[in-house]
């Protein structure tokens, strides 16, 4: 049996978890104030995850990089593999929120969108 | 001259609530004005998640959530000035703004609401020795570059100060392709949330150096490294023990200052703790007609809690140009022993139909403490908190059964207790 | 072949520079950095100088109230901000008013006009947040505060408008005599010169070592001050100095022209003439030698800091003349203290050396009048719309703390001997010296200079060299 204090990151609260762990199985968790405790709890002793937000380049538009996000949390040990892959990718403007950038970024099976509005500007 | 019911300074989140809250309240007549050449403030640059959890119940970045609020703006109808500059505002609420299409644009408000936001402290308010070159940049300054221009301002930095901007940008550097040697603060504890020293420091490896600072600045043209040494207790440098960092950029995340140079215009009475206007229940300031909300107040940590206060603001706006705000026998809120500040500083009883929240901030770490409200001398709330800290700011409701039962009380204050 | 070649374009160098543009010569201007007024015009207390202070003899006190005598008209005919604020010397102590007395008929030696002393009384009427400590004070009313770089600025638009070449990034590395006059090679090229004009500040030894065997040396002395916010700028009216006594010589207190607190220097030799670090130490000493001057230290409210070098020379007093063994070859060498002040005069006596040796022509269409930026800030609401009308970029504010348009930094860009650097805009409109430090403003007058010099963002720097701001683009090493 382990234990492992952790800081739930699911939101600002920043709750001081308390994660027992028999046979890489989190058995119990303390010190959440919901069930979004839980979950990161047991998340981040099996597979860490996190939603990456970067920003990709924009031909012609303000702002010239636009910002996106993967939709969901991915693996933690996946990030630089993401950003390496969405480093090739550049988009023209307009772009606009909520645009896909990429169905399934670093084979996670989660898509990466635009998180801001890029105007079409004059050069 | 134009003439507007109400007229909000600053378009970031404070003011887009503000206005949507006025709009439902049924004032028709009123004016955002945007400096920067769109709405939604700091939060475009803000490309970092963690935004909307108790507003929209989900978590967005910052530009989204700017978007909701901008769509909001937009249906509603709501009149809107950017790349417009206020530069001059009086306690009769006569503002003077300038922009390329208008030229000098004076216009007559019945109410205002401030809500320009705060500013960055630069090096010089440290005064930090060394060299002046090129390579020393604000967390916002170079969050700017980074998420707007797409534009690196080094490669191989140093970050002084652990504001949530200096986590963030220390993220966001690693992530763009820059070495981030180390986070250096001042305090025994971080300023900034601890989730984010977990997803933007602890996840990159990136060091925490608690109660150090930097001590010395070295380059010529560009910044070649600086000097780091622990602190004593009185926060003076340990230069025995200093540490030289070869580095390139030196970003400072060492504090935000709330923008009041157009409130001191006004004649707003400005606390020396918060730097922020000092407000009643509705966030009206001491000049009549004139309400302030979100960074302008006081620095917030987070923007779900800036609309919620900018609505309180937008609300009582509306209030007081219908005529129906109540001010008399106002009681004064008080922060003491371990409390720092509270907002609001004055209660108007009559003014609150259920409740209202008061927020304030902590001087230090207070673990398993009571966070207690005394009317005058009698304690009415009484709460263990497992932990309280300076960087996370504290919120706690007290009732109009509480108002009504002390309603000859002169004083509430906000205490940090023990037992 | 030029006829005058003049090194360095700090004030010295331009104020030499205007004089000879009086004239049908072919003159040019030699600077090793990007801008004018990059040395110690640019860090120092930005004081004109009554002339109580120099040794009667001197050529500093023979050229100090002279020169004070020549700011008022011209900081019209060049357009820069002067004011004529006083300034007052502190006496801490009874028995040190015989010095205080010294001071006075000293200063009137030097042609010093409406010298008194005050006592403790119509001092602290006169300025009610001295200190209690100070026991009377020799007040100069014409003392005064000036903006030196924008003075600088002032003398080498209106030299180049007169037809002075000027030539940037250009360090001497080497000066020979040559048959009609000298041969000076830089790092860019080679100039040839019948005159040259060493007025290269603390480097102005190694110019004269060049071509002399009468070796001067300069130490540079550094001086530390700390800016304070404009919410403190009228603190005191006048600018504040210290008795000097057997401790040291005081440090000074003074509004800027700008609005602005000032409080320094102290002074320390040191042997690095590029060094402009500010140390803690020094910082320290400053401020807590400062605040006998003044009731309270407005610590809080510093905005800035920075270091400036004097040219300090074993003379202790200016060396301005043709060297001996190197006919031809003119100093103005070891100009500190009250160099600000002298250098109008400065700019004369070596206008009348050269006209002496090369009997030129006076040029008929000398124009004695520059304008400067307009300054947004300055103007009433009318002119503010006439001129956003006749150009809308003057309703485009960028440095939100000092109210800079963006009309005013093109301004900046586009006229004679435009900014090419942050710091060049800063120093020609203020964008950037505000409280929030260029926070704010940083990135925009970054796009406009990229913009205007057609530069890419990257090659934009902070004062020329490698100081660029800008590293690369998002992901280029990942």
């Amino acid at each position: 049996m382990e234990q492992r204090a952790l800081i739930c990151i699911g939101c600002p609260m920043g709750c001081r978890l308390e994660v027992t762990i028999e046979n890489s199985q989190v058995v119990d968790v303390t010190g959440q104030s919901c069930k979004i405790g839980n979950t990161y709890a047991v998340k981040e002793c099996t597979n860490p995850t996190r939603i990456l937000t970067t920003t990709v380049e924009v031909e012609n538009g303000y702002p010239e990089v636009a910002s996106v996000k993967t939709e969901r949390d991915i693996p933690k040990g996946k990030l630089l593999e993401c950003v390496k892959e969405l480093k090739k990718i550049k988009l023209t403007a307009p772009v606009h929120i909520g645009d896909i950038v990429l169905e399934d970024i670093a084979n996670t099976g989660v898509r990466v969108v635009v998180t801001t509005n890029c105007d079409l500007v004059d050069k | 001259m134009q003439e507007f019911d109400l007229v909000i300074i600053g378009g970031g989140p404070a003011g887009l609530a503000a206005a949507v809250a006025a709009k439902e309240q049924g004032i028709e007549n009123l004016l955002i004005l945007e400096r920067e050449n769109k709405l939604g403030g700091i939060l475009n640059q803000c490309i970092h998640n963690g935004f909307g959890l108790q507003v929209f119940k989900e978590e967005l970045t910052g530009p989204e959530y700017a978007d909701r609020f901008i769509n909001l703006v937009k249906e509603k109808k709501i009149r809107y000035k950017t790349n417009t500059m206020v530069i001059d505002l009086s306690k009769d609420k006569l503002i003077t703004a300038v922009s390329k299409t208008d030229g000098i644009l004076t216009i007559q408000a019945k109410a205002i609401i401030l809500a320009m936001g705060c500013r960055e402290r630069p090096r010089g308010a440290l005064n930090i020795p060394g060299a002046r070159c090129a390579g020393i940049f604000t967390a916002g300054t170079a969050q700017k570059f980074v998420n707007i221009e797409g534009m690196m301002p080094g490669k191989n930095l140093v970050i002084l100060g652990s504001g949530d901007i200096g986590l963030i940008m220390a993220r966001r550097m690693t992530l763009e392709g820059a070495h981030v040697n180390a986070v250096v603060e001042l305090m025994p504890y971080s300023a900034g949330l601890t989730r984010n020293i977990v997803q933007c420091l602890d996840d990159y490896e990136i060091p925490l150096k608690l109660s150090h600072t930097v001590t010395n600045i070295v380059g010529k043209d560009r910044l070649e490294g600086v000097y780091i040494a622990p602190v004593d207790e009185n926060r003076k440098p340990i230069l025995a023990e200093e540490e030289y960092i070869p580095c390139d950029t030196l970003l400072l995340s060492v504090g935000l200052l709330p923008e009041n140079e157009l409130s001191k215009k006004a004649s707003v009475k400005l606390s020396p703790i918060t730097g922020g206007a000092e407000v009643d229940e509705g966030r009206e300031t001491n000049v009549d007609g004139i309400f302030a909300c979100g960074n302008v107040l006081h620095v917030h940590d987070l923007v779900d809690n800036v609309t919620e206060e900018s609505y309180i603001a937008g609300k009582a706006a509306v209030k007081y140009l219908k005529g129906l705000r109540i001010q008399s026998d106002r009681i004064e809120v008080k922060a003491k022993d371990g409390a720092r500040y509270v907002v609001p500083k004055y209660i108007n009883p009559r003014n609150i139909e259920k409740s209202l929240d008061l927020s304030f901030r902590v001087k230090d770490i207070y673990k398993d403490h009571y966070l207690s409200v005394y009317f005058d001398d009698s304690r009415a709330i009484h709460h263990k908190r497992k932990i309280m800290a300076p960087g996370e700011m504290q919120t706690v409701k007290i009732t109009s059964e509480m108002l009504n039962a002390h309603s000859l009380c002169s004083e509430i204050s906000i205490v940090i207790e023990k037992e | 072949m030029h006829d005058v070649l003049i090194i360095g374009a700090g004030i010295t160098g331009v104020s030499i520079a205007r004089e000879l543009s009086r004239y049908d010569l072919k003159v040019c201007v030699l600077e090793k950095e990007i801008d004018i007024a990059m040395g110690t015009t640019k860090a120092n207390s930005a004081i004109v100088h009554a002339g109580f202070d120099a040794k009667p003899g001197t050529l500093k006190a023979k050229l100090n109230a002279l020169g004070n005598s020549m700011f008022d008209q011209l900081s019209k005919d060049l357009d820069f901000h002067y004011r004529q604020n006083g300034s007052l010397v502190l006496c801490f102590d009874e028995n040190d008013l015989d010095h205080l007395n010294q001071l006075l008929q000293q200063g009137e030696q030097n042609g010093v006009q409406g010298l008194m002393i005050l006592d403790k009384a119509a001092l602290i009427e006169m300025e009610p947040n001295l200190s209690d400590g100070a026991v009377a004070a020799l007040y100069a009313p014409t003392g005064g505060i000036v903006c030196p770089y924008e003075m600088a600025f002032g003398m080498a638009e209106n030299a180049y408008s007169n037809g002075v070449e000027f030539y940037f990034e250009n360090k001497v590395l080497d000066i020979k005599k040559s048959n009609a006059g000298f041969t000076i090679k830089t790092n860019k090229g080679t100039y040839e010169s019948k005159l040259v004009i060493n007025a290269a500040g603390v480097h102005s030894d190694e110019m004269n070592n060049l071509v002399s065997d009468s070796k001067l040396s300069i130490i540079p002395r550094r001086g530390e001050y700390c800016v304070f916010d404009k919410e403190v700028g009228s603190y005191v009216d006048k600018t504040i100095f210290q008795l000097p006594t057997k401790l040291g010589k005081g440090v000074l207190v003074t509004p800027t022209v700008d609005g602005n607190l000032l409080v320094g220097p102290n002074a320390v030799d040191i042997n690095d003439k590029d060094d402009l670090t500010t140390t803690q130490s020094g910082l320290d000493d400053i401020l807590r030698r400062a605040s006998l001057s003044i009731k309270k230290m407005p610590s809080h409210a510093i905005i800035a800091s920075f270091t400036g070098l004097r040219a300090r020379t074993e003379a202790d007093d200016f060396i301005i003349g043709e060297v001996s063994d190197a006919k031809g070859f003119i100093n103005a060498a070891g100009i500190e203290s009250p160099g600000l002040t002298c250098s109008p005069v400065i700019g004369i006596m070596v206008k009348d050396m050269v006209v002496d040796m090369l009997k030129p022509q006076e040029k008929e269409c000398f124009n004695p009048i520059r304008k400067g930026i307009s300054r947004f800030t300055e103007l009433n609401d009318e002119d503010r719309q006439n001129l956003i009308e006749a150009n809308p970029a003057y309703g485009n504010v960028i440095c939100r703390c000092e109210t800079i348009t963006e009309g005013e930094i093109l301004s900046a860009i586009h006229r004679p001997l435009g900014a090419k650097t942050i710091d060049g805009i800063k120093r020609r409109t203020r964008a950037g010296s505000g409280r929030c430090q260029a926070g704010f403003c940083m990135t925009r007058v970054l796009d406009i200079l990229s913009r205007e010099l057609q530069i890419p963002r990257t090659e934009v720097t902070k004062f020329g060299g490698e100081s660029k701001l800008l590293v690369g683009k998002n992901k280029e090493d990942i």
